[in-house]
């Protein structure tokens, strides 16, 4: 019983991140002239960016999923915080530096290379940060094999998973000749990320709902 | 029939290559021809309708000009005169473009843009096969019609100078000539002076009729620097020059009632983005062609030039001429040349073209009948019946003058849907021999496929149930059946087969052998049956890792993509991006190895966020061999595929190949440019050190000495080819063909080929096991590093990093991934494989035609001789694919303790990885046998794929031998 509670509240949850995403793509038609998700590309993947980040923190923090802190100090508090701006940082370089070396030219264009890696990183390090909080050693434990110890662990691997196997495929259609405006670098692949994540926020509830059965949780 | 893995392995891929051989044979057509092998005769001509038949009605028109002189600059591509480049660096022959009496257009040549069926194509008029460029490298003379064997049977006397391609295919038709060779492509200046030497003399005397130049210099430049190089203006400029000359001269000749001299400047092919051709890009098929003579009106001002097929150019010619045209002639003559003409003569020009056309039709299409073309024809020869008679009754009003037009449009159309018509037919393909090859190729996969749990199992024993198959009733059933439908279709009206004229004892034989492979086949299926029935939880058990997956996903995902030209295109672009995945994985693998107790990730993505502080916990550690300390082992290790990740993003930027991206800069182009000579000589004698370092560590003494005074005289020979630099040679020396440096190196090869072998050999007699193994993997390096120096020699100076990249990254992948991570031989043989792919596209390669070196064939070579040219340019294409799999014998050789069966399983593999796109690819030819892109994509992807294939199985013949050696010994 205790499991339905939990997979209601996360589908719940992955349902206001996924209309926040929705909502990015619609609204800035009405601030923004002639916005477009092809047109104004740059526009739409950091509207994308910026709602998931605001909603992901909100949600979490309403719901309490962040791991309970020991101290309650505001030193504490802030070293917390200056230490996810790194790790976000961190993540953004490296997400970066891998897409380098997938081949995406080094100079020019590195404003999209750039925003490509900003917005992997909002769609998998800042969960990370959200759920796990600053800790590698938790990180490095979700991520092992077996390693989840509660629904929202398995809800990580996989929308982590999803968005970044989505941004890999977004890059198979670069080659084609089709000379269609989705192709320019980086859409196909933003749009594969944001597709990706999306699979992820809808699969993790059901996959999790399916297996229930054999998800036997470790206690914290 | 027990067979292990190995031997098996090398049969199937032979049996691929018989039957891809034959399903090549049947896929490229042989071009239309008329099924008459004699030639056009003045004859032949139609009788003018209307005129009775007397003995002038058939006869051949009036030549328009008296001399021709044409003026061929190999890939001048047409905005070299047309566009700004034009305007530039050929102000004279623009000049005559806008305000002259000349007429231009753009002559879209047909795919493949080589030399050689370019000239065929100029002078037969006909489309040449792609099979043409196969044999472009010896040119057998032309037998088929022609317009040179016409003119010079009509008493012409033609003169010639340039490529000696020319002189092969037209033996004894010059009066005059001089041959250039076109093969050292490094030379630019004295293959055009060879030619221009002549000129100014030939101009002045008047023995001649026909004067062909053929001018190479354009197209060197193209090959080595580029369509945009500071070469060509200097070039364009020179041909300029030239075209003044002879125009000023044809001009001075010129006199009161003669007839007017006619100068054509055409190009044989374009010239891509990066200066090659041979493919079907817009910038290599599209050609100026520029018709000079006081005959045209004279132009008020540049108007877009028309488009039309190169091989209009051939009918016109031989019509300008009063020559008849040849038999196999496509094309039509082009209207605006004759419209000074009376119309009369201009309505018999027409006549005789569409005659010729009809003619070829009725010959090569069975169902002419039918075709648009002939009917319109019929119906514009009879409109000119019934405007002849007007005429001839000497009605000269209006009337007859709009009903002529009409008459002339009539005939315009009717010649250019007969000619699209005859262009369509070269799409005629043999299906009996295709489908034959397809469905030999087909059995062979399903065999290697149905034998995978075998061939890859501890004993690596293949049981071929053949033996029990040739007794079985189905088998003689199938031979039968077969044979009646080989006797049906041979004998059932169909197109020319080459399956039909084989001997009957061959095409039994094949027979025989397809029906025993089918029943093999049945049998094993019927063997694996019950099992895969009793155990359906295999499955679970045989768990994949996510680098399993990884391969599995790419090479079924790589197959599945050459279904699409784009991805054909840029196939480079799929191996680069799997082998960035693959080195993830191997990044994840390791990072799970080292860090037992904090495993880290399913994800790639966390890689680096690893705590620095992680601590020792690795349980198990192989023995050190480099007298490393653990932990550094550990970052060794780890560094591993970062370093190997850079090194491909490197490579990757050296050679731009492909199609939409080739025109980009790239980093072999900027070394090669000349201005930055230094800097090349440095990076190609560190790539040498580098390639010394790592090479010699397993050889012995001797070899190593050879090794490195081989590596020097690579060095001393791209000095005197005037590559790179000696730091003491400052002035420039003569350029040299470093023909001595070359046979110095090939000295060296030999040499430490020879000592490997000799090791080999020794290692079979030796008694003691460690002793003899130690030798074994002794000799076989010393085979290896014998390759690489060869390859070393081969390789362009800008390419030696790429060589080196590739032997760094073997090392250090043998090192601390392949040896220490425990992948079994299946899985490092598919990481070869996909290394060695990604090689052969970081070499600059693509799959086009263009791109393959020949200039190759030449190092160390005074003159071309076939065989040792076709077996270098063939080893310096795929020496990325052939080094790893020597890489990878001599790792899986060495590894004899944990992979007993290493060498059957790695040489099983070899062969699946190979089958499997190459069958893929011939059953998808035979699919998209009428898609637009399968002359310019499709098919030299063929070919390559049918040499990758034939590559492999000498590579697998090794594999073979190696490991018979091994089985032959308890």
């Amino acid at each position: 019983m205790m499991w339905d509670v939990e997979i209601r509240g996360m589908a719940s949850a992955h349902a206001i991140v996924a209309s926040s995403i929705f909502m990015a793509t619609v609204m800035p038609a009405v601030f923004v002239e002639n916005f477009s998700v092809y047109g104004s590309h740059m526009v739409w993947l950091y509207c994308v960016a910026g709602s998931v980040a605001v909603v992901n923190i909100t949600v979490f923090w309403l719901l309490g999923i962040s791991p309970p802190t020991k101290k309650n100090t505001l030193s504490y508090k802030l070293n917390r915080l200056f230490r996810s701006c790194l790790y976000f940082l961190l993540s953004c370089l490296f997400f970066h530096t891998v897409v380098v070396l997938y081949g995406a030219p080094l100079l020019e264009s590195a404003l999209e290379t750039f925003s490509l890696a900003v917005l992997l990183s909002t769609l998998t390090t800042l969960r990370c940060l959200c759920v796990l909080g600053p800790n590698v050693q938790a990180w490095i434990r979700v991520f092992s094999r077996d390693g989840a110890m509660s629904v929202w662990d398995t809800s990580l691997q996989i929308t982590t998973g999803c968005s970044v196997i989505g941004a890999w495929l977004g890059a198979f259609p670069i080659p084609l000749d089709w000379d269609r405006p989705w192709q320019v670098w980086p859409i196909s692949c933003t749009l594969g990320a944001t597709t990706g994540f999306l699979t992820g926020l809808l699969a993790a509830p059901v996959w999790i709902h399916w297996h229930r059965k054999q998800l036997t949780y470790k206690l914290k | 029939m027990k067979l292990s893995s190995s031997v098996f392995a090398l049969l199937c891929l032979m049996c691929e290559i018989v039957s891809i051989a034959l399903f090549l044979r049947g896929f490229f057509p042989v071009p239309v021809k008329s099924s008459f092998s004699d030639k056009s005769k003045v004859t032949d001509f139609p009788a003018e309708p209307q005129t009775g038949s007397g003995p002038n009605s058939s006869k051949a028109p009036v030549p328009l000009f008296k001399r021709v002189v044409i003026v061929l600059i190999d890939a001048l591509r047409e905005d070299f005169v047309f566009g700004s480049d034009g305007r530039r660096f050929m102000p004279y022959t623009r000049h005559v473009v806008e305000r002259g009496s000349s007429h231009s257009f753009i002559a879209k040549a047909r795919p493949p843009t080589v030399t050689m069926p370019r000239i065929k194509a100029l002078t037969t008029g006909s489309i040449p096969g792609f099979i043409d460029v196969v044999m472009n490298l010896n040119s057998p003379a032309l037998l088929e019609d022609n317009l040179i064997w016409q003119a010079k049977s009509a008493g012409k006397r033609i003169i010639f100078y340039g490529d000696d391609t020319w002189v092969r295919l037209f033996p004894k038709h010059f009066m005059e000539h001089d041959g250039t060779t076109s093969f050292f492509v490094s030379d630019y200046t004295e293959v055009d002076n060879n030619v221009t030497r002549h000129l100014d003399g030939t101009l002045k005397r008047d023995d001649w009729d026909i004067l062909i130049l053929h001018y190479l210099g354009l197209d060197h430049i193209g090959h080595i620097s580029g369509p945009h190089s500071s070469l060509i203006g200097p070039k364009l400029m020179e041909m300029d020059d030239i075209i003044k000359k002879i125009h000023a001269s044809l001009v001075s000749k010129e006199s009161e009632g003669t007839l007017p001299n006619l100068l054509v400047l055409c190009g044989d092919h374009g010239m891509s983005e990066t200066g090659s051709h041979g493919g079907s890009s817009e910038p290599e098929i599209n050609t100026p062609l520029v018709l000079i003579s006081p005959a045209f009106r004279r132009k008020a001002g540049f108007d877009e030039p028309g488009v039309l097929e190169q091989v209009d150019l051939t009918p016109t010619l031989a019509l300008g001429l009063g020559l008849p045209i040849s038999k196999n002639s496509v094309g039509h003559l082009i209207p605006a040349v004759f419209e000074e003409l009376s119309l009369r003569e201009q309505l018999r020009l027409l006549q005789i073209n569409g005659h010729q056309l009809s003619r070829l039709l009725q010959d090569s299409n069975p169902t002419f009948h039918k075709e648009d073309g002939y009917e319109q024809f019929r119906v514009a020869e009879k409109s000119h019946g019934s405007w002849m008679q007007l005429y001839v009754d000497g009605n000269t009003s209006e009337v007859l003058n709009n009903m002529g037009k009409k008459v002339l449009k009539q005939y315009l159309e009717a010649l250019k849907a007969m000619s699209s018509a005859l262009s369509k037919q070269l799409g005629k393909y043999d299906m009996y021999s295709m489908i034959m090859g397809m469905i030999f190729t087909l059995q062979v996969l399903f065999l290697l496929l149905l034998a995978m749990p075998e061939a890859l199992s501890r004993e690596a024993v293949v049981d071929v149930p053949l033996a029990s198959s040739l007794l079985s009733l189905p088998f003689y059933l199938l031979c039968l059946f077969g044979s009646a439908l080989h006797v049906l279709l041979c004998t059932s009206a169909g197109g020319p087969c080459y399956l039909c004229s084989l001997p009957w004892v061959l095409v039994f034989s094949v027979i025989l052998l397809s029906s025993a492979f089918t029943c093999a086949l049945v049998s094993m299926v019927a063997r694996r049956m019950p099992t895969s029935n009793k155990t359906p939880t295999k499955g679970s058990d045989w768990t994949l890792s996510e680098l399993d997956v990884l391969l599995l996903i790419g090479t079924v995902g790589h197959t599945l993509s050459l279904a699409s030209s784009s991805f054909i295109e840029e196939e480079h672009q799929t191996w680069y991006f799997l082998l960035n995945t693959l080195c993830l994985a191997i990044f994840q693998d390791v990072c799970r190895k080292y860090f037992k107790e904090q495993r880290h990730g399913d994800e790639e993505d966390k890689g680096p966020l690893l705590p620095s502080g992680a601590e020792e916990g690795p349980s198990f550690f192989p023995a050190v061999e480099l007298g490393m300390s653990p932990g550094s082992e550990k970052w060794l290790a780890l560094a591993t595929p970062l370093l190997t990740l850079t090194c491909c993003r490197l490579l990757r930027s050296l050679n731009q190949t492909g199609v939409q991206w080739a025109h980009l800069p790239d980093f072999g182009h900027w070394l090669f440019s000349g201005d930055h000579k230094a800097f090349l000589s440095l990076l190609a004698a560190v790539s040498l050190v580098l390639i010394f370092l790592l090479v010699q560590r397993h050889c012995s003494l001797v070899s190593k000495i050879a090794l490195a005074l081989g590596l020097l005289g690579v060095y001393s020979y791209r000095a005197a080819v005037g590559n790179v630099l000696f730091p003491w040679q400052h002035s420039s020396r003569a350029v040299s063909k470093g023909t001595v440096e070359a046979r110095f190196v090939y000295v060296f090869v030999l040499g430490i080929l020879f000592t490997g072998v000799k090791d080999l050999l020794r290692s079979q007699v030796m008694s003691s096991a460690g002793d003899s193994g130690r030798l074994k993997s002794r000799g076989l390096w010393e085979v290896y590093s014998g390759v690489v120096l060869l390859v070393a020699l081969l390789f362009r100076a800008h390419n030696l990093p790429t060589l080196a990249c590739c032997l760094l990254i073997q090392t250090v992948m043998a090192q601390f991934i392949w040896k220490k991570l425990h992948y079994d031989a299946a899985q490092t043989t598919i990481m070869h494989y996909w290394f060695g792919q990604a090689f052969f596209y970081f070499q600059g390669n693509s799959n086009n035609i263009g791109t393959v070196d020949i200039s190759v064939g030449f190092v160390g070579l005074e003159s071309y001789v076939e065989a040792p040219a076709i077996f270098l340019t063939a080893l310096s294409t795929y020496a990325g694919p052939l080094l790893w799999a020597c890489h990878l014998l001599c790792f899986l050789s060495s590894q004899r303790d944990r992979a007993v069966m290493g060498l059957g399983h790695g040489s099983y593999c070899f062969a699946l990885l190979r089958s499997i796109p190459a069958v893929f690819y011939v059953v998808l030819v035979t699919g998209l046998r009428y898609h637009l892109f399968i002359w310019s994509v499709f098919s030299p992807k063929l070919l390559y794929e049918a040499m990758h294939t034939l590559i492999n199985t000498a590579v697998c013949l090794f594999f073979t031998f190696m490991d018979q050696e091994r089985s032959a010994r308890p």
